[in-house]
Parts: structure tokens; sequence; C-alpha cells
């Protein structure tokens, strides 16, 4: 059996063929992205590409997945926002989608009229316990109803509102789900649900409107978010297969132009015995994802994020120097740097920090408490102190020189000890730009994907 | 008729855990729903359960000694964050050493507590309080 995954990014296509039988890898190849006229011939440049490096191909089954068109751009709404905010985004991030923002409380009229702006595909509306708060959601719910645009609301919150929200969205026609809550209970996460709404919304909806419709009849198989096939191919690799074993707790970075994102796969639980987990307990896979933290589209952002400074220092370049490129790039997003020059260096402390940002934000935190019984430690979120691995997929890693500097900015620093990032992890890289493939194989064939993946991944 | 919602904790630095444990299966057995938030509990993290869970009383143990300064500020963040005339009720330990219980209560009062408990208390005096209070 041959199979052939497509990846539809915003820029690139990229496909990968998959002999099952000798279980590799026959050949990879991209082409530029044709969103805006039929994303048939973009697919069909790679393919050609594909056919001149290892001959004529015919392939039995074409799965794809898609990031194309800026993905699937969401909202998520909750009530407090370490708490039903923080699962509505948790939910969110592990279907695939790019939240954009995440809201608290009663939205006010500013914040109505940004999610207008930002115009997202879906929004994910949740808020209080089942039983609990209702007054929130409900008149989130009237508000959300009022801002124009073509969206989807998924309702995932306090099921005794449901009645109420389902009569404020008929008569509003917007198009709706109302699944379980993703926080029933106060601190039980319950997200598969809502995860499973927003990947069914995506085929439904995004699929047609961003033109890949003519791809999916092609393929036979539903077209999955890019990122939601990182994830499982994340998953499969740490967990493994029906007798194969897997790596075992891992993280994985994505670095890319417009978003940084960070999986990691792990319980999380405190590796400290007077360590006491505290807040939401966070799933095994999970994901989060940067929407100001980039190297291109986002550097505007990612630039305030840090200091000039700080990138002077860690690339051994005048600050003045530093901020030329930086507006360089920003202003012409298409700005490559030239080999071994002061500006790849930029860009590689660029990255450092913008991994180094995005991973603090993924992993617990840790704070330092004193009681009669000594010191204890609080911890909110996942311990990632001893996870062993941390993968660097994406160009921006995969195109380095120096990889392990960058993903460097993952491992746990002394001076910010309240973060729980990994203590010693050793580096692998996806070289071969195959994880969303693998993604998407692991949902047929999962014993042949994970064969090849512990095979293509190599330790830097 | 719908059961009433009751969050508790051992509030501050406090790692008494068994009368917690103890309390809330009382409670509970009692009919109430109960969110319990273990030990260790910052006064924000009761507000924020109390929020979500649309709560209508929340009960503070403290059974190390600070629980007076632990438990200054409780009310006026609950008015801050819409809680406005949520019952807060409080008991265990409450202070240091060996003082005058209507003493330590008049503080408690004051701070804006509706209802404070000596050491020793059984749950079922609570229990009967919360019928009361909550009806």
């Amino acid at each position: 059996m041959i199979y052939l995954t497509a990846d539809i990014g915003s820029t690139y296509t990229k496909l990968a063929a998959t002999d099952s039988e000798s279980g590799s890898i026959l050949g990879t190849a991209c082409a530029f992205t044709t969103i805006g006229t039929d994303v048939r011939e973009g697919f069909h440049a790679a393919l050609r590409k594909l056919e001149s490096a290892i001959g004529e191909l015919s392939y039995d089954r074409l799965i794809c997945c898609s990031s194309a068109a800026g993905g699937l751009k969401m909202v998520a709404l909750g009530l407090v926002p370490e708490l039903t905010a923080k699962a509505a985004r948790l939910a969110a991030s592990s279907a695939g989608a790019k939240v954009v923002k995440t809201y608290s409380f009663e939205i006010s009229m500013a914040e109505q009229m940004e999610i207008e702006k930002i115009s997202p595909d879906l929004i994910l509306l949740c808020g209080g316990t089942d039983g609990g708060n209702r007054e929130v959601i409900t008149s989130n719910a009237k508000r959300l109803c009022l801002i124009k645009g073509d969206f989807a609301i998924i309702a995932a919150g306090n099921k005794s509102a449901s009645h109420e929200l389902q009569d404020i969205f008929t008569s509003s026609g917007k198009q709706f789900v109302i699944t379980e809550n993703v926080m029933p209970e106060f601190n039980k996460l319950n997200i598969e649900p809502a995860r499973k709404c927003i990947e069914e919304l995506f085929i439904n909806r995004i699929v047609e409107a961003k033109g890949l419709s003519l791809l999916q009849k092609m393929s036979g198989y539903e077209i999955i978010p890019t990122p939601l096939a990182v994830m499982r191919a994340c998953e499969l690799l740490s967990k493994g297969a029906a007798g194969e074993s897997g790596m075992g707790d891992l993280m994985a970075v994505d670095l890319g132009g417009a978003t940084t994102d960070i999986y990691s796969m792990s319980e999380g639980r405190p590796s400290l015995e007077n360590m006491l987990p505290k807040g939401l307990p966070e799933p095994y896979a999970k994901r989060s994802v940067e929407g100001d933290l980039g190297m291109r589209y986002s550097l505007p952002s990612l630039k305030e994020a840090t200091d000039i400074r700080i990138i002077s220092a860690l690339s051994d370049v005048p600050a003045d120097q530093v901020e030329e490129w930086l507006d360089q790039c920003i202003a012409n997003p298409d700005t490559v740097a030239v080999e071994d020059s002061p500006q790849q260096r930029v860009e590689e402390a660029l990255a450092r920090v913008a991994i180094e940002i995005a991973t603090e934000r993924h992993s617990g935190v840790v704070e330092s408490v004193y009681t009669p019984l000594g010191q204890m430690f609080a911890l909110t979120g996942k311990d990632l102190s001893e996870v062993p691995a941390v993968i660097g997929i994406g160009g921006a890693l995969i195109n380095s020189k120096d990889p392990v500097k960058i993903l460097a900015g993952s491992k746990y620093d002394s001076q910010r000890f309240m973060y729980a990032k990994p203590r010693s992890p050793k580096y692998y890289l996806d070289s071969k730009y195959i994880f969303a493939s693998m993604g998407l194989l692991s949902s047929v064939d999962p014993m042949l994907a994970l064969k090849i993946l512990k095979r293509e991944l190599k330790e830097i | 008729m719908k059961k009433k919602t009751i969050v508790t904790g051992v509030i501050g630095a406090d790692v008494h855990a068994v009368g917690n444990k103890i309390l809330a299966y009382a409670l509970e057995q009692a009919g109430y729903n109960i969110v319990n938030l273990g030990v260790m509990v910052s006064q924000e993290e009761y507000i924020e359960a109390a929020l979500e869970t649309n709560a209508d009383a929340i009960l503070v143990s403290s059974l190390y000694g600070h629980g007076e300064i632990d438990c200054n500020g409780l009310r006026e963040k609950c008015d801050e964050a819409g809680l406005k005339n949520i019952p807060l009720l409080a008991g265990g330990n409450l202070v240091v050493g060996k003082q005058e219980f209507s003493e330590v209560e008049k503080r408690f009062l004051d701070m804006g507590f509706t209802k404070v408990y000596p050491p020793g208390t059984q749950p079922e005096t609570t229990i009967e309080d919360l019928k009361i209070m909550l009806q």
C-alpha cells in the first residue's frame, strides 16, 4: 500500500509518499500553495516534483491536512481566567486551532468590537460549571450574536443554561452547536466533546470556505487542521502503538512565521515530594499556540515581548543593527538573512527567545510557600522538568545551522526558576518535516507511522 | 429543591488536610454539593471557585494559628468580585495562643464573616447553621 500525505500550508503544499511494505518514506516534495485559484494546481505541481525525483507514483490512499488561509482562527470565552476561560483555550488549542485571544467574564463593548475585527472562523463559548453560574455565558451569547461575520459558535458551558442558549442562538440565525461543558465540575476538565465539535465544524465549514473541498473529494478522507496532525504524531510517538513502545514523555516545538506552537506529552505530575498541584489539571497531550510569537508576521509583537538588548547580547550584534534588521523584516516579511551573516545570528537569537517565552507560557509555574511544616512548593500547570526529549519541528528550526542553540530556549533556566521547563533534555530534529504526514498516517496505520517517526527522528 | 453549593478549603499556607476531608464528607452527607479546594487555598481561589459554581456559601478552615491574617480582606474581595452578601464561615484554630473566643469571634465578624466557630466545633453545628442560613 502506498500512502500519499499532503500538508496544505499557507505558503507551501508539502507531499510525502510512504510505502507500507518496505516501511519507508519514498520521497517528499513541495510546491507553492494555490489556494487563490485551485488548490489542486499546487498539489499537482508538488506531485510532479515528487515523481521527477522518485519516478512515476501510483498511490493507493491520499490523506490531507491544511493550515492554509490562516488555518482555523478561533477566539475562546470563559468566566474566570484561570478556570473556564483557560479550559476553553485548552480545548480550542488541542483541536488544532489558532486561538487568537481568550476572553473572561462578561465581555466589554471594546472586546465585542475586537472579536468582530479578529473575524474568527469559530468561537468557543464557555462559562460556569454545570449548575453553576449562568448569567455570564447567556449574556456573552447575546453579545456574540450582535457581532457581524460568518462564524459558528460552539457553546460548551453550564448545561443548565443550554435552553436559554438554544433560544438566543436560534433567534439570531447564527450557526451553533451546544455540547458538553469543558468544566462540568470545579477543576474537572472535559475538553474532548468540545474538541470533537471543533473538528467537525472545521470539516463542514472551513474545508468548504477555504477552497479545500476539491481536494477533499480526491482524498476521500476528512481533511484535518495541520496542528492536529502534528499533535497526533506527538501522541503516537510518546505513547507508542500496539506492541511497539513509544518514546515516553516528550515536548515538541514548532516555530513558524506567525505562531510558535508547543506540544507536551506528559502527565506533568509534581517532580518533588513537597510539591502540591494547584488549579485546573491539564491534559496529558497539551498544545499551546502563541499567536504573538513568530519570526515574520508576528515579529512586531515578538519584538515587544522581548528586549532588543537580550537579542543583541545573544547574537553579539550591536543593538542598533538588531533594531534595523527587525524593522526591515517587519516591513518586508519575505526578507531572508544571508548565511553566516550577523543577521543570521540575530534570527537565531530571536528564534531562541520566541521558544523561551512560548515554553514558559506552556509550562507549569512553581511558587515557594513557607508553612509550619517547612518549605513547600505550589505547582500550577504541568511540571515538565523531567521531560527527557525536546523535538524541533518547523522550517525555522530545520533550516537552521545551529538548531541546538535555538532549542535550548526550551530548557530550564535557573534565573527563571519558577518555570518548570525540562532540566536536561536531549534535542531531536524532525529533519525531513514528516510530523504532520505521520500524524495523518497514524489514523490509518499507526504502527507504520510510529516506526518511521522513530527511525527518522535524529538526535542533535 | 436544588442542592446548595458550598466551597470549602483550608486557607493560607496551612496544610492540615484531615479535618478538611472530614468536614467535606459530613457536608456532602448532609446533602450539600461540595466544592472542596483542599489545603493551601488562597483568597482568590475561594472566590474564583464560588464564581464558576455559583456557590451559596464559602466555608474557610484554618488550623495553624494564622487564620486571622489569612482571612483579612476576604469579604472586601468577595464584594469586588460580585459575590455580594455571600455567607462566609470560618472555623478551626483561628488564632495563636489561648485567647478568649468571644474576642476572636468579634474580630472575625468585624472582618465581614457571617459565622465563626471555636476549636472543637462538631460538623453538625455548622450543618444546622447552614440549613437556617441558606433557606
